[in-house]
C-alpha cells in the first residue's frame, strides 16, 4: 500500500481523495432523505389503512413529500458531480 | 402479553393487506403536470446554460430538465404500481425505488460526464431549480385544490354548478 502510494505523484493523490470524499458524500447524503422518505411513507400507509377512502389526498401529500424530501439527496448529488475529477 | 386483544387505538387499524387501491392515482396526475411544466420552463434554462457555456451548457441544462422529469414521473410509476399491490408493497418499492432512483440519477450523470458535452454549473443549477421550483409551483397548485376543490383547474371544462365547499364565500 505505501509503495503505491509511493509511485504516485501528489496531482493524483488529491484526485484520488477527491472521489473519496465525493461517493462518501452523496452516501451520507442520501441517509437522511432515505430516513425522511420511510417516515413519510409509513405515516401515508397508516392514514390510508385507517381512512382508505381518504387515500387520494393521501397519495397526494405523500408523493409531494417524497419529492421534497429527495431534494435533498440531490443537492448531495450535485456536490458529487462536482466534486468528481 | 398485556394489552392483547384489549379493545385500544392500535387494534382499531384496519389490516394494511386488506387495503388495495387502485393504480391511476392523484401522483401520476402531479408527475404529469410537473414534466409538462418542466417543458414549459426549459427555454429558460437552455438560454441560461448557453449563456453560461454555449452549446455544451444548454445541452448539459437539457438533460438536467430530462433527469427531473424522469424522476418524477418513474417515481409516480412506481408508486402506482406498487400501490395496485398492498401497501405493503407500496413501503417496500418507494424505499427500494429511492435507491434504484439515485443509482439511475448517478450512472447517467456519470455517462454523460464521460462524453465530453457535460458542464457541471448549469447542469447543476439546472437540476436543483427546476427540482425545487416546480414542486413549490405544484404544491402550491394542489394546497389550493384541496383548500377550495370549487376553484381546482379542469381541462377544457367549465363548472357552472355552484360550490358546495362550506368555506366559499355565500352571496
Amino acid at each position: 500500500m505505501l509503495n503505491v502510494l509511493a509511485q504516485t505523484g501528489p496531482g493524483e493523490m488529491l484526485e484520488g481523495l477527491k472521489a473519496i470524499g465525493a461517493g462518501l458524500g452523496y452516501g451520507l447524503a442520501a441517509i437522511g432523505p432515505g430516513i425522511g422518505i420511510g417516515t413519510v411513507v409509513g405515516n401515508a400507509i397508516s392514514a390510508m389503512a385507517r381512512q382508505p377512502e381518504s387515500a387520494g389526498m393521501a397519495r397526494t401529500t405523500m408523493f409531494l413529500g417524497i419529492a421534497f424530501t429527495e431534494a435533498l439527496a440531490l443537492i448531495g448529488f450535485v456536490v458529487f458531480i462536482l466534486l468528481m475529477p | 402479553m398485556a394489552g392483547a386483544g384489549t379493545a385500544g387505538p392500535v387494534s382499531a387499524v384496519t389490516d394494511h393487506a386488506d387495503v388495495v387501491l387502485p393504480a391511476e392515482g392523484p401522483e401520476r396526475e402531479i408527475a404529469r403536470d410537473l414534466a409538462r411544466r418542466a417543458a414549459w420552463v426549459s427555454p429558460a434554462f437552455l438560454i441560461l446554460g448557453a449563456v453560461l457555456d454555449g452549446v455544451n451548457g444548454a445541452v448539459s441544462a437539457g438533460v438536467a430538465l430530462v433527469l427531473v422529469a424522469g424522476n418524477f414521473l418513474l417515481g409516480a410509476a412506481i408508486i402506482g404500481r406498487a400501490v395496485s399491490i398492498s401497501l405493503n408493497a407500496l413501503y417496500g418499492a418507494v424505499l427500494l425505488g429511492y435507491v434504484v432512483r439515485l443509482g439511475l440519477l448517478a450512472v447517467i450523470a456519470l455517462a454523460f460526464k464521460s462524453t465530453g458535452w457535460f458542464v457541471a454549473v448549469p447542469f447543476a443549477v439546472t437540476l436543483l431549480v427546476t427540482h425545487l421550483g416546480l414542486l413549490a409551483a405544484e404544491t402550491r397548485r394542489v394546497s389550493m385544490t384541496l383548500a377550495h376543490p370549487g376553484l381546482a383547474p379542469s381541462a377544457g371544462k367549465v363548472d357552472d354548478t355552484p360550490s358546495t365547499d362550506p368555506t366559499s364565500p355565500q352571496e
